[in-house]
């Protein structure tokens, strides 16, 4: 009896620490892994309209997912070859810590803390976004700073938690925070009428807004209380990976600017005047080679889901019920902040 | 002759470690205690080195920071500019708080449904077992979500109760108001002032006392608070002795004098008395912009986690009750019968006693249950320990490892406090033997 006590104890001593020895060596090479894998692991929301959500076949579609799909076939040369994993604000950075995803684009802003303290490294801004609140017309407020003494439903886990306990004691007003999980229990708690306002990113609010019954009923206040730049994130100490995860997105906003898109792509590729667009299509030079991936990387990044622009317009843009104009995330030479490095 | 055979010299061999029964055991168990030492110091540093690798370091200097984030409910002062561990200490009273009121709610109604469970009523005894079934066979994170979703969808909002014609209105004389952001209840409060803070009458509060200075831990104690505790022991001690006297008289002439009246009134004269002198009144609460203003706040996250933990437990603590009475022979309730005791009596004088032997040890882990599923607490946004310490405060600080094992600890201390309450408890109703 003894025994075979002890004998089921070194098993089972055993058998933990054979898991935890195959935990350890993923340490060398994200690209290396995720090839050999075949399948980008892509942290996302697990459920914002227009940004990250299953459509009705479930096959995932939105802003941030475009940007995984472009990264897969970038490197896989399979925008579908993407495992999307839902993360709540809550979970997400864990999940990139403890490489449980490969790659994080889940509007999630830069900040100093997260990129140093956390060890991340962000890879650039995919859409410049700032903190909004949404009211009911009803209840008659027309300034963030007439909230004194309001419910105010929030998403735990967050930037939006400290920029808003800033921005009321800035004011010199009082709030009620109500903190919440998902973006699905805040809409619901804000429709019921169990807060008076719910805030998050403006982009956020107006996608939230797009899929309620009567969206006319509700207004999003004219204060942005904060800025947050949204982004994609990958673990500190690989830079290669991180690289090549920042010039796709920048080869995504570059074709825009040099009018690159999916339709024209094919013809392009044939070769153009224009050195640049050769260099970014891999017509000329070694762009591909020097991030370890073949020379046609950015233009199957490209073909994927479209430039930057037609990826805005077609989850996100003016023709969406989400109805976001371009705002700030313009091409800097149409007087918004997206500036692409030149790929030379 | 007798030939005597020396046993063979008592030399040990290795092998004896394994088939000699004396040190087979021993053997065993060092082993055993070498792998689990190896175990965890493996684990210990290979946790070292993954931190090393990923460049972060372990340490508890961010408990100083200042959190930045607002905790809606808390029983000390609190801003966003104290420190995580004030919002850690913040969040930790508020589980205590929910533990404490669960705990007491759950033995209420688990008691009452056990004893009502053994009741002849046929209805009485299906509708309690009905109660005990539904609430233990659903994972209590569902109560607890569809608790919210009740209050939440069922409850008016307090613009309903705005306008000339509203569509809801406040209970017991306009002072208790129920909304989809919770029950707001009047208050307690002392010595009447106008709104420049001049007194309005000579009966004054006293104030409070603030302890520990700005430290993290600071809090303030009521002076009223102290008084009104003060009067009410002496009360009751008066009334302990007023009781003695009745068990004496009793004792020497068999008749009891009725006392129940003076007991009463030297508790409750007293104490109104302290109350009136230091200009108690009720502060009701009132519509004032957005929300309610004055009176207390009780929060639907918390009515949502407080029944729910409290029903789910008490179906438990209903069969524990029920199976402690059961555990009492029939025959002690016949001999009580057989002495002309009252039904109710028999329950409370005979029964209860003996059956709290068999209640109150698996009541003990029902309470620290309870305690442990608190921590279900963020499905309702409620802001308990793991709301705030292992919630925000780890996700703005990035610190899993600390933030989680301080938590752990700070859980295993709480449970280790309520056993061992309990189990003080438990001796002296344990069956005495002589």
């Amino acid at each position: 009896m003894k025994k075979s006590v002890f004998v089921g104890a070194l098993a089972t001593a055993g058998v933990i620490a054979g898991a935890a020895f195959a935990q350890m060596d993923d340490s060398d090479s994200t690209l290396a892994a995720v090839q050999d894998a075949g399948v980008l692991k892509c942290g996302v929301n697990s459920g914002l309209t227009g940004f990250a959500a299953p459509d009705a076949n479930g096959r995932w579609e939105g802003f941030d997912v475009a940007v995984c799909r472009a990264v897969a076939a970038a490197v896989l040369s399979d925008p579908e070859a993407v495992e999307f994993v839902p993360t709540t604000p809550k979970t997400r950075f864990t999940a990139l810590a403890s490489g449980e995803v490969d790659l994080l684009v889940r509007n999630t802003t830069w900040t100093l803390t997260r990129d140093v303290d956390l060890k991340f490294t962000f890879l650039g801004v995919n859409y410049y976004d700032g903190q909004g609140f949404i009211v009911p017309k009803a209840l008659g407020v027309s300034s963030a700073k007439e909230l004194d003494g309001a419910t105010v439903c929030i998403q735990t886990g967050t930037t939006t938690e400290l920029n808003l306990a800033d921005f009321f004691r800035v004011n010199n007003i009082s709030y009620e925070p109500v903190p919440i999980e998902t973006n699905a229990e805040a809409q619901q708690q804000y429709l019921a009428g169990a807060c008076d306002t719910y805030t998050t990113d403006a982009s956020g609010l107006a996608a939230t807004r797009a899929s309620f019954e009567n969206p006319g009923d509700h207004a999003i206040l004219p204060e942005i209380i904060s800025k947050e730049p949204l982004g994609p994130l990958v673990r500190h100490g690989d830079d290669e990976w991180a690289d090549i995860v920042r010039w796709t997105l920048n080869a995504l906003i570059a074709a825009e600017e040099f009018g690159i898109t999916s339709t024209n792509i094919e013809e392009l590729a044939n070769g153009t005047d224009n050195p640049e667009i050769n260099r970014i299509l891999g017509t000329e030079g070694t762009m591909g080679e020097m991030l370890g991936l073949d020379a046609e990387w950015a233009m199957r990044a490209i073909m994927a889901e479209g430039n930057y622009g037609e990826i805005f317009e077609k989850n996100i843009g003016e023709s969406t019920p989400i109805g976001l104009a371009r705002g700030l995330n313009a091409q800097w030479t149409d007087g918004g902040l997206l500036y692409a490095p030149p790929f030379r | 002759m007798t030939t005597v055979t020396q046993p063979e010299g008592r030399s040990f061999r290795l092998s004896m470690l394994i088939y000699d029964s004396r040190y087979r055991s021993a053997t065993i168990q060092i082993v055993a205690l070498i792998g689990f030492l190896l175990l965890i110091g493996w684990l210990v540093s290979n946790t070292a080195q993954n931190l090393a690798t990923l460049g972060k370091s372990v340490g508890f200097g961010f408990l100083g920071e200042p959190a930045g984030y607002d905790i809606n409910q808390r029983l000390l002062d609190y801003d966003s500019r104290d420190t995580h561990a004030r919002a850690g200490l913040i969040g930790l009273l508020n589980t205590l708080l929910v533990a404490v009121a669960g705990c007491v709610l759950a033995t209420i109604v688990g008691v009452i449904v056990g004893v009502l469970r053994l009741s002849n009523n046929w209805l009485v005894a299906r509708l309690m077992t009905v109660y005990v079934e539904m609430f233990r066979n659903v994972p209590v994170l569902l109560w607890i979500v569809f608790s919210m979703a009740i209050l939440i969808e069922t409850l008016p909002p307090p613009s309903a109760f705005r306008g000339d014609e509203p569509s809801a209105s406040m209970l017991v004389g306009d002072s208790v108001a129920l909304t989809n952001r919770g029950i707001y209840v009047p208050e307690p409060l002392f010595g009447r002032v106008d709104e420049e803070g001049n007194a309005l009458s000579w009966r004054q509060g006293l104030g409070d006392v603030h302890l520990f200075g700005d430290s993290w831990i600071r809090f303030d104690v009521s002076l009223e608070l102290i008084v009104i505790l003060a009067t009410l022991i002496a009360g009751i001690m008066v009334s302990g002795l007023i009781k003695t006297r009745a068990d004496r008289i009793q004792n020497a002439t068999g008749l009891r004098p009725t006392t129940w009246y003076w007991r009463a009134g030297v508790i409750i004269v007293p104490t109104a008395i302290v109350l009136w002198l230091m200009g108690f009144y009720l502060g009701k609460p009132e519509l004032r912009g957005f929300n309610f203003g004055g009176g207390t706040h009780l929060r639907n996250s918390f009515i949502a986690l407080w029944l729910a933990l409290s029903l789910y437990t008490a179906a438990f603590i209903a069969e524990i009750v029920r199976g402690g009475i059961l555990a009492i022979s029939k025959g002690q309730t016949e001999a009580a019968a057989a002495l002309g005791i009252r039904p109710r009596r028999i329950m409370s004088l005979v029964i209860l006693p003996q059956a709290l032997r068999v209640i109150i040890p698996p009541l003990i882990s029902q309470y620290l249950n309870l305690t442990k599923n608190s921590s279900l607490a963020i499905a309702v946004g409620y802001m308990d320990l793991t709301g705030t310490l292992m919630g925000i405060t780890l996700n703005q600080t990035g610190r899993e490892l600390e933030a989680v094992m301080m938590t752990m600890l700070i859980y295993l201390g709480i449970s280790l406090l309520i056993s061992a309450g309990m189990n003080v408890y438990n001796n002296s109703v344990k069956l005495k033997e002589r």
